[in-house]
């Protein structure tokens, strides 16, 4: 009987979580009157703004990716390394953004950076995409460095450090050869999360008026009937791809280092 | 002049004052071992050499250049750790090339020093495996050809011996030996294992609470330790209470028995001074009393049948002596509680300073 109300929640659960994928799913297949059809897929594909965004977004990601590892994983180095009494501090202060919503951040971001401030980034569009960058490494920043500092746990970072140093090697060298590769699964979940946040995020791109993806797709809610919800489908096999690759990517790794 | 010297070398952590004076000239191609129990600064005084501290107080000069100052990777010293370290995301070939590469040999001459490195270690075959699939003498093997590649000036060698099974320890053991002296490469070997230092070393520095306690060879170390640290850390020792009758003439009397000892000794007149025996010095008086023997009697209280060797126990009056007799299957051990006479000679008696 217990496992029956078990299984009764387990399956209600389901149903809350499905049904509203499943109807949108179907909805998204109805664009050709009387059958289903791929139509509003066809139809969102085509559109040269949803390419033009999504490249953007894309972009956005990837810089965002590579500005986080460069600045998370020396930084959990070296606190690991030289000031591990630090550590508390630099974990709540990743937390932050957790905790401070976006708008507030983006809106301290406008004040600070404004066209008469010291600093006018906001002035022309490659200082506002570096802005937005830094912003969206800042969202990141719980996922990338908690990653990260699970990642160089699991090594003995204080003695591989000196067997390198031993060797002649100098900081840039021992985190380049030694360091990044030994947590590079690590970085890569970091990797994932990073482009899941940053391909549907929305505050930042519309206050700081950037040609975002998620500023398109609340477009597109407004001004179509079938596209969002082939969008909607996309955007979450995509974040769902991501999630499956992180899963996947560190038996992938160890499935070629036993092989080579 | 020494090759490395180690000169007045001081070490604070905060209060903890962890190296104290400590003074060491090593020969070019000297093995020389770092001898004591765990946390009395070996570890420090090595960290120190390589330049991963540094000094609180006091020099380290290499081929008299010196280096006090200069940070871990410009030093050219080859360093072995307790957990191998090795890289690995490296093969075996690419980690005994990684100092080589950041040298800049050029590739054709890195490939053969490579090459030459796993001989050496009588790994050839092994260079596209990775650590991970390697026994942990293996990897200490792979460690060491690492640490060597780039001929580093000084080896240095962390208790390497430690993580790994008894039989691997002892045959490695040798084989580090043999490819130091195959090399003539100065080394510094730290451990906590007597037989270890004993063995390999061309001389060992016992330490104790940060302080070189005495240095010497080996057969100097073990047969004339000057303290009672230094006598019981290398080796079992029996201390014997003694009270001095003359000291001019070194007649001292054990255990009510008058003996003369093999120096003179300072002291008063019915002053105690402490004397110490190995075990080996000491057998039973049945069974070979030689002239000048002097014999004790005792109770046994312990004994140890370890096969072709027999570890007894015996109190005597004012202690406990221990001693090793050979087995005999014509000449059963001696029962628990039987009275024995234990026999030595006074020469093999050794004064020790505190
Ligand atoms: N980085 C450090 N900070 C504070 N204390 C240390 C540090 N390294 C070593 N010590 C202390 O110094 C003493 C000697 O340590 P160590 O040189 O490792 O000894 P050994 O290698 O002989 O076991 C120990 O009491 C240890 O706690
Ligand atoms: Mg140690």
């Amino acid at each position: 009987m217990k496992r029956f109300w078990s299984w009764a929640a387990f399956g209600l659960g389901v149903c809350y979580f499905f049904l509203p994928l499943v109807g949108m799913l179907e909805f998204s297949l109805k664009m050709r009157r009387g059958s289903y059809s791929l139509d509003a897929y066809a139809s969102v594909l085509g559109d040269p703004q949803f390419q033009a965004t999504f490249a953007y977004s894309t972009v956005m990601a990837l810089l965002t990716i590579v500005f986080g590892v460069l600045i998370v994983v020396p930084t959990v180095y070296w606190v690991r390394l030289k000031l591990p009494r630090l550590r508390p501090v630099v974990e709540f202060i990743t937390l932050l953004p957790l905790v401070i919503p976006p708008i507030v951040i983006v809106f301290g971001y406008i004040r600070l950076f404004n066209t008469s401030s010291w600093l006018p980034l906001t002035g022309s569009s490659s200082g506002t995409n570096l802005l937005l960058m830094l912003g969206y490494s800042v969202l990141s920043l719980p996922y990338m460095y908690r990653a990260v500092d699970t990642g160089l746990a699991s090594i003995d970072l204080r003695t591989l450090t000196e067997a390198a140093q031993s060797l002649g090697a100098g900081w840039v060298t021992v985190l380049a050869r030694v360091i990044l590769p030994n947590v590079l699964v690590a970085v890569l979940s970091g990797a994932f999360l990073t482009f899941a946040i940053v391909i549907g995020e929305y505050v930042f791109a519309a206050l700081l008026d950037r040609p975002a993806f998620g500023p398109y797709l609340v477009w597109a809610g407004g001004n179509k009937a079938y596209e969002p919800a082939a969008l909607a489908v996309m955007t979450f096999a995509l974040t769902w791809g991501c999630m499956a690759l992180i899963q996947l990517v560190p038996r992938l790794f160890k499935h070629q280092r036993a092989q080579r | 002049m020494a090759f490395l010297d180690l000169q007045r070398l001081e070490k604070s952590f905060g209060a903890n004052h962890v190296v104290k004076s400590f003074d060491l000239g090593i020969k070019q191609g000297e093995f020389v071992s770092l001898l004591g129990p765990s946390g009395c600064g070996k570890t420090t005084v090595l960290r120190m050499v390589a330049g991963f501290e540094t000094p609180s107080a006091g020099a380290i000069v290499i081929d008299g250049q010196d280096v006090t100052d200069q940070r871990p990777n410009q030093r050219n010293i080859g360093m072995v750790f307790q957990a191998y370290a090795l890289f690995p995301n490296m093969t075996v070939a690419e980690n005994v090339a990684f100092g080589l590469k950041i040298k800049g040999l050029p590739k054709p001459e890195a490939e053969a020093r490579v090459r030459e490195m796993l001989g050496l270690i009588g790994l050839t075959d092994f260079g596209s495996r990775y650590p991970f699939q390697l026994s942990g003498g293996q990897q200490q093997r792979v460690a060491l050809a690492r640490a060597l590649a780039p001929r580093p000036r000084v080896l240095l060698l962390d208790e390497p011996l430690s993580a790994l099974d008894a039989k691997i320890r002892v045959s490695l053991r040798a084989e580090i030996r043999e490819i130091q002296q195959k090399l003539g490469i100065t080394t510094i070997f730290v451990t906590h294992d007597q037989e270890e230092a004993l063995s390999m070393s061309d001389r060992v520095v016992v330490m104790n609470g940060g302080q070189a306690e005495q240095v010497g060879t080996p057969f100097e170390i073990y047969n004339q330790p000057c303290t009672k640290f230094v006598a019981n850390f290398v080796g079992t020792l029996n201390t014997l209470q003694a009270v001095i009758l003359d000291g001019a003439e070194g007649e001292v009397a054990i255990a009510g028995v008058p003996l003369r000892l093999p120096q003179a000794i300072s002291g008063p007149r019915g002053a105690d001074i402490a004397v110490a025996l190995r075990p080996e010095a000491v057998h039973l008086s049945t069974a070979w009393q030689s002239e000048g023997d002097v014999t004790l009697a005792a109770t046994v209280s312990e004994v140890q049948f370890m096969g072709s060797v027999i570890r007894l126990k015996a109190k005597v009056s004012g202690g406990v002596l221990a001693l090793d007799t050979f087995n005999r299957a014509d000449a059963p051990p001696p029962k628990l509680g039987a009275q024995i006479g234990l026999a030595f000679t006074p020469r093999d008696l050794i004064v020790l300073q505190k």
